[in-house]
């Protein structure tokens, strides 16, 4: 059995990028290891998505309910509780090993691979809180899944260390399922929440948020359960300040503290990596440096919007479905992309002159927060393109899209974020 | 006494104060004016939460109010939903409980319930 497309993951992502390479008239399977399509869209039962896709305020699961209804129109072929455990390069193509109860371990070969198995959470350990180790500190994701899927409630008094919005919804939804949520503490001196969570789940329900602090302490009670904890407010270089500690009495931890891509199926083969993206380096195209190898949604860059997901997984699905057609051998014209003054990082890393994709979509995050910028793309000193950009800040990911043509195939591409 | 509000319209997040005669400042557009406006006089949420299904393949659905509902009601309309059971099939879209508390909003599946 071979396939010519297998798409890894059938959340937001995998979803689109499965339904445009079918609509591109390729053979695709989608694997999915959980025993539904959707992903983390079931548990995100809040509102906001699709303004963008389909100019409508939907909840995540209404939002994966488009995709799924379009998914199952296009009769596409696809597995439910099915685990890929490994991809390996072999000529032609990949051989795919995936493990279900189904089926045992079966191994199924493809012509090109679509990555879209998503981000996870950092854990505690990643940042090394001080203290004892008790039940009941827990990642947001995790409290969320139990609560919004399976229907229980981890904990009664609650704290939550980190201002993303996963941390932000779940105070809001454990306060209205009747918790007393004290407090939401944030490392930096702003929150890396949107906005709009900041006012709908904190201020409209008096949930203090802590900036510049942090958990310094865990307290375990005998019976290993969680029983208080230390925050305390951090200087300009985040050091704990003495003299500010506030103590909390807490039976539950959420922890927010930022998504990470799953990008542990590519460990054996060698993809050339981002770390300031925490994944892996891209073209135009969504293609890795090995041949055949696309990614897209959180598992190539943590995004800010499920619709940006969604939109870039289906150009990933076209691409995927351009390469199987014209069986591309290895990208040999690339110029680099580089993030220039102001930015964290930009995708794609290199635009490759070879391939058939001649739009480009450059997506970005700032440094900092800018109140007026002036985005300045440019080859060899000379400027090919700028764009004004009001209000940028880091939690919200930027794009512009620009042709081919505006570039020459020999010097670097260099993206900067002037402040004016 | 002044009260103050962080506008939610678009990303910038502008601080909006407004004094007791209703002067209006700190917006740097005017949709931060109807937006404050809104907020002081009948600021109104959509609330989206789960409710209790008999089956065990999906023991909770989510649910949402299909208009905003005044903010004042948000906590007794999430006791009515908490004491509801859904135990028969249902699609997406289908109200679970209409006009609730006479607000005009009815409280419908965001997720289809085994049909």
């Amino acid at each position: 059995m071979k396939k010519e497309i297998i798409v890894i993951g059938g959340g937001a992502s995998g979803l689109a990028a499965a339904i445009s390479a079918k609509k591109e008239g390729r053979d695709v399977l989608l694997i999915e290891k959980e025993d539904r399509l959707g992903g983390i869209l079931n548990q995100c039962i809040h509102n906001g998505f699709g303004l963008q896709v389909f100019k409508e305020e939907y909840t995540g699961p209404e939002y994966a309910d488009r995709y799924i209804n379009e998914f199952y129109k296009n009769n596409i072929e696809y597995l439910l509780d099915a685990t890929v455990t490994d991809v390996i390069k072999i000529k032609d193509g990949f051989e795919i090993t995936f493990s279900s109860r189904k089926t045992g371990i079966k191994k199924v070969n493809t012509n090109a691979v679509i990555m879209s198995t998503g981000c996870y959470e950092r854990t505690r350990g990643s940042i090394i809180i001080p203290g004892d180790r008790p039940y009941g500190v827990i990642t947001a994701g995790s409290a969320q899944r139990y609560l919004n899927i399976d229907g229980y409630m981890v904990g009664k008094n609650v704290f939550i260390l980190g201002s993303g919005d996963i941390g932000l919804i779940m105070a809001r939804r454990m306060h209205l399922e009747g918790a007393n949520v004290l407090g939401v503490a944030e490392l930096m001196p702003y929150s890396n929440g949107l906005t709009r969570n900041i006012v709908q789940c904190l201020n409209d329900f008096d949930i203090p948020l802590f900036l510049s602090h942090t958990v310094t302490q865990v307290n375990a009670n005998k019976n290993q359960r969680l029983e208080s904890i230390i925050i305390q407010q951090v200087d300009e270089k985040y050091n704990p300040i003495e003299g500010t500690e506030k103590n909390f009495k807490v039976d539950t931890l959420l922890l927010s503290i930022g998504l990470i891509p799953d990008i542990t199926l590519l460990d054996n083969l060698n993809v050339e990596k981002d770390y300031k993206t925490k994944s892996v380096k891209i073209n135009q195209s969504y293609q890795t440096n090995v041949s055949g190898l696309f990614i897209c949604g959180n598992s190539l860059q943590v995004h800010d919007l499920v619709d940006n997901v969604s939109l870039e997984s289906e150009r990933a699905g076209v691409c995927a479905s351009q390469y199987v057609l014209s069986q591309t051998t290895k990208a040999n014209k690339n110029v680099r992309v580089v993030a220039g003054k102001n930015l964290l990082f930009v995708t794609p890393h290199y635009v490759d002159f070879s391939s058939e994709s001649s739009k480009i979509v450059f997506q970005f995050r700032s440094k900092m927060k800018i109140e007026k910028s002036m985005l300045k793309i440019s080859q060899d000193n000379k400027l090919v393109k700028n764009k004004r950009i009001n209000f940028v800040v880091p939690a919200e990911m930027e794009s512009i899209t620009l042709n081919i043509e505006n570039f020459d195939s020999s010097n670097d591409i260099v993206l900067d974020l002037e402040v004016l | 006494m002044t009260k103050s509000f962080i506008c939610i319209v678009c990303p910038r997040g502008c601080r909006v104060n407004v004094d007791d005669n209703m002067n209006i400042t700190g917006n740097q557009c005017k949709r931060g004016e109807s937006y404050v406006l809104t907020e002081l006089t009948a600021p109104k949420r959509i609330i989206t939460t789960t409710a209790r299904t008999v089956f065990k393949q999906l023991p909770r659905v989510s649910v949402k109010t299909d208009v905003p509902i005044p903010k004042e009601l948000i906590y007794d309309i999430m006791n009515i939903i908490n004491g509801v059971v859904v135990d028969k099939p249902m699609a997406i879209g289908e109200v679970l409980i209409s006009n609730i508390l006479d607000t005009g909003s009815n409280v419908i599946l965001t997720k289809s319930c085994l049909k």
